[in-house]
C-alpha cells in the first residue's frame, strides 16, 4: 500500500499526494462524510419505553399488555429493554423477580435528589453503595442514571463538574455504564458537548450513554453531537412513550423509531428491525388511546406519495 | 512528525473537502495497520462541537421564515387576508429579518394565496426586513412587483419527476422560465432567492443524487440568485445524506450563499440543521409553529418550527436577532386561528426554568 507517513512527511501537498497515491485518493472519496465528523459503526439502543415511557403515561395499562409491549420489542432486535422498575432501595425484590439488571438513578442536581427521592446527593449514594456491591457479589451488572445532566427544574443550570462528580461516583462504586439525562429537554448540543467532555475526563466514553427527552425539540441534535464525541449507547422509549412530568402536556422521552431513523440514514448499526419497532409503537399506542410521539411512525402511517 | 501534529504547519491544497487532520485520522486508522497517533481529546470535541474541518460554528445565523407562505399554503383551513397581515406584522415584531409573505402562483392552483395582493400591500413593512414573494415565471413576477414586492423566490426542483409533477415541465424548461425572471429582476433591481426542492430525496424518484442538486444550485446561482435555498421537501434526509449533499453544493456555490430549508416530517429537522451548521450554513429557514404539513404525507408534519430552530441556535450561542418570546405569541396567535395545536414542542414545553 506505500509507506504513508514517511510520504506526507515529504510532500505537503494533497496534489502531490493524489498524484503518487491515487489510490488514497479514491479510499477517501468513498469514505463517506469522513472530513466533518466521525460516528460510531454501531450503536446500542437501551429502550426505556416500557418502564420509564409506562411510569410517565396518564393511563395505565395492564400488566398483559405490558408484557406484550416487551414481547414485540425483544423481536424488533433491541438489545436491552428496561423492562420495569422496583421503587425501592433494597435490591433484593428485583433479584427475586429474575432480573437480570439493576438500575440505580442518581441526580446532578440536590433540590432534584431531594424533591424525587427524599434525600441528599451524598445519602443517596451511599444507599447505592450496598445495593450495587450487593448486585457485585451475585454477578448482577448495574447501570446507573444521571438525572439533570442539563438543567434542573428547580435549580436550572446545572454545573458540568457536577455531574462529573456523580456520573464518577456511579462508576467507582461499580456500575458498567452511566446514562447520562436531560431530564426535562432544556439541553442543546453545546450543553451537551460541554457535559460530555467534562464527564469524559473522568469515566471513559465507552462506559456513557446519553438520555435525552425531547421536551423542547432538541433530543436528536443532542444525540447527534454525542454520537461525534464518541457516545455509542443512546437510551429512547417507543413512540416516544413517557410525557414530562415537569411540564404537563409537554413531550418527554426521544422515540426509538425516530433515532433508529437517524443512526440508519448515517449507516450506524444498531440490529434493530425498525419496522418491528413502528408495530410496537402502534399496539402501545392503540393501548393507551393516544398518538405517537414519533414524526416517524407518524410520516409512516401517512404514507407518502407514491 | 512534530510538524504533522500541528496541522497549520502544513500546507495542504483544498481539492477535496480533506484537510490534514482528516488525513492523519485514516493513515493512522487500524485499517491501515499503522501505529495511531492519538488525537488529543480536546481535538475532538472541538470537532464535534462544531469546529469541522478548520470552521467553528457560525456566530450568527439568518432565520427565513417561511410561515406565511409555504406554511399557511400547506394548511387545510384557508386564513383572511387581515389574519395573515396581522401574522406577518408580530413576525416583523419578533425580529424575523426575512418573512416569506405570500405567493404569485396563479390562484387556480393556489386559492390559499388568493388574496396576494391585498396581503403585501397590507403589511407593515419593517425597515432591514426582506418580505420575499414567490413568483413561478415571469408573469407572477411583473405582477409581484406591480403589487411591491421588492424581492422574489423561484423554485427549482433536483428530481425530474418532481418538476413534471409539481410545475408541469421539466428541471431545464423550469430553469429558462427563471432566467427571465431573475433577467427582469436584474433590470428592476429586484432581488432573487433560489430554492432547490428535494434535495435529500424525491416523494417520486426516491434517492436524489448530491451531484444533481449541486448541477441545479449552480444554475441558480449563476443567472443571479443571491442565495440557494435546499430543501428537504418531505423530510426523509438524515446527518449524513445532508453531510454529504452540502459537499457536492459547496463546490459550485459558496457557502455563504446558500440555506438549508429542512422538513421535520421524520424528526430529523434540528439534527439535520445542525450538521448544516457545522458546515458553514448560516441562512437557516423554519416556519412559526411548524406551520404547512407535508403534502405528500396527509396528516404527517412538514416545516420544522421556528421556535425549536431558534431555542436551538440560541442555546448555541449563535445569534438571530429574534424575539424567543414574541416569536411564540406569534406562533399561539396563529394556531388559535387555525384551531390547531402548535407542532413547536418549545411552544408545547411549559415547563419553566
Amino acid at each position: 500500500m506505500g509507506n504513508i507517513p514517511s510520504a506526507v512527511k515529504h510532500c505537503l501537498s494533497y496534489e502531490t499526494l493524489a498524484q503518487d497515491y491515487p489510490w488514497l485518493v479514491r479510499w477517501l472519496q468513498e469514505e463517506k462524510f469522513g472530513a466533518i465528523c466521525e460516528f460510531p459503526k454501531t450503536v446500542k439502543i437501551v429502550e426505556v419505553g416500557p418502564r420509564d415511557g409506562l411510569q410517565n403515561e396518564k393511563e395505565m395499562v395492564s400488566t398483559g399488555v405490558k408484557i406484550q409491549l416487551i414481547n414485540m420489542l425483544s423481536e424488533t432486535g433491541l438489545p436491552v429493554i428496561e423492562a420495569t422498575s422496583f421503587v425501592s432501595s433494597k435490591w433484593v425484590p428485583q433479584v427475586e423477580a429474575g432480573a437480570s439488571e439493576v438500575a440505580v438513578f442518581g441526580s446532578a442536581s440536590e433540590t432534584f435528589s431531594k424533591k424525587n427521592i427524599n434525600c441528599s446527593i451524598e445519602e443517596s449514594m451511599l444507599r447505592f453503595k450496598e445495593v450495587i456491591s450487593s448486585a457485585k457479589q451475585a454477578d448482577i451488572p448495574v447501570r446507573g442514571y444521571v438525572s439533570c445532566a442539563l438543567g434542573c427544574p428547580y435549580e436550572g443550570d446545572v454545573e458540568p463538574a457536577k455531574v462529573t462528580e456523580v456520573a464518577k461516583m456511579l462508576y467507582d462504586l461499580g456500575c458498567y455504564e452511566v446514562s447520562l439525562g436531560d431530564t426535562i429537554g432544556v439541553g442543546t448540543p453545546k450543553s451537551m458537548a460541554k457535559v460530555l467532555q467534562s464527564v469524559m475526563k473522568e469515566v471513559p466514553s465507552s462506559a456513557l450513554a446519553v438520555h435525552c427527552h425531547d421536551t423542547y425539540g432538541q433530543a436528536l441534535a443532542n444525540i447527534l453531537i454525542a454520537l461525534q464525541m464518541g457516545i455509542s449507547v443512546v437510551d429512547s422509549s417507543v413512540a416516544g412513550l413517557g410525557g414530562c412530568p415537569y411540564a404537563p402536556g409537554a413531550s418527554g422521552n426521544v422515540s426509538t423509531e425516530d433515532v433508529v431513523y437517524m443512526l440508519h440514514g448515517m449507516g450506524i448499526e444498531t440490529g434493530v428491525n425498525l419496522s418491528k419497532v413502528i408495530n410496537a409503537g402502534e399496539f402501545i399506542c392503540q393501548a393507551l388511546n393516544r398518538r405517537t410521539n414519533s414524526k416517524v411512525a407518524q410520516a409512516k402511517s401517512c404514507h407518502c406519495v407514491p | 512528525m512534530e510538524m504533522l501534529q500541528n496541522k497549520h504547519s502544513v500546507c495542504i491544497a483544498p481539492v477535496q473537502v480533506v484537510d490534514m487532520a482528516t488525513l492523519m485520522r485514516y493513515v493512522n486508522s487500524s485499517r491501515m495497520g499503522h501505529r495511531s497517533i492519538a488525537l488529543n481529546c480536546s481535538a475532538s470535541v472541538a470537532r464535534a462541537f462544531g469546529v469541522a474541518a478548520g470552521k467553528p460554528l457560525p456566530a450568527k445565523v439568518k432565520i427565513v421564515e417561511v410561515g406565511p407562505r409555504d406554511g399557511l399554503q400547506n394548511e387545510k383551513t384557508v386564513v383572511p387576508a387581515e389574519v395573515k397581515i396581522r401574522l406577518i406584522d408580530m413576525l416583523s415584531e419578533a425580529g424575523l429579518p426575512v418573512i416569506e409573505a405570500t405567493s404569485f402562483v396563479s390562484p387556480k392552483w393556489v386559492p390559499q394565496m388568493a388574496d396576494q395582493v391585498e396581503v403585501m400591500q397590507g403589511i407593515h413593512k419593517k425597515p432591514g426586513v426582506n418580505y420575499p414573494v414567490l413568483t413561478p415565471n415571469l408573469k407572477g413576477f411583473q405582477a409581484a412587483v406591480k403589487a411591491g414586492a421588492q424581492e422574489v423566490a423561484i423554485f427549482g426542483a433536483a428530481s425530474e419527476l418532481f418538476s413534471k409533477k409539481n410545475i408541469n415541465c421539466s428541471v431545464e424548461e423550469s430553469l429558462q422560465r427563471f432566467e427571465e425572471v431573475t433577467k427582469a429582476a436584474k433590470e428592476q433591481g429586484v432581488l432573487v432567492r433560489g430554492y432547490v426542492s428535494c434535495v435529500l430525496g424525491c416523494p417520486y424518484e426516491g434517492k436524489v443524487s448530491p451531484e444533481k442538486v449541486a448541477q441545479v444550485a449552480k444554475r441558480l446561482y449563476a443567472m443571479g440568485c443571491y442565495e440557494i435555498s435546499l430543501g428537504d421537501t418531505i423530510g426523509v434526509g438524515t446527518p449524513g445524506g445532508m453531510g454529504e449533499m452540502l459537499e457536492a453544493v459547496k463546490r459550485e456555490v459558496p457557502v455563504d450563499a446558500l440555506a438549508v430549508h429542512c422538513h421535520d416530517t421524520y424528526g430529523q429537522a434540528l439534527a439535520n440543521i445542525l450538521v448544516a451548521l457545522q458546515m458553514g450554513i448560516t441562512v437557516v429557514d423554519s416556519s412559526i409553529a411548524g406551520l404547512g404539513g407535508c403534502p405528500y404525507a396527509q396528516g404527517a408534519s412538514g416545516n420544522v418550527a421556528t421556535e425549536d430552530v431558534v431555542y436551538m441556535l440560541h442555546g448555541l450561542g449563535i445569534q438571530t436577532g429574534v424575539d424567543l418570546h414574541k416569536l411564540m405569541d406569534a406562533g399561539a396567535f396563529i394556531c388559535q386561528f387555525l384551531n390547531r395545536r402548535t407542532s413547536s414542542k418549545v411552544a408545547q414545553a411549559s415547563c419553566k426554568l
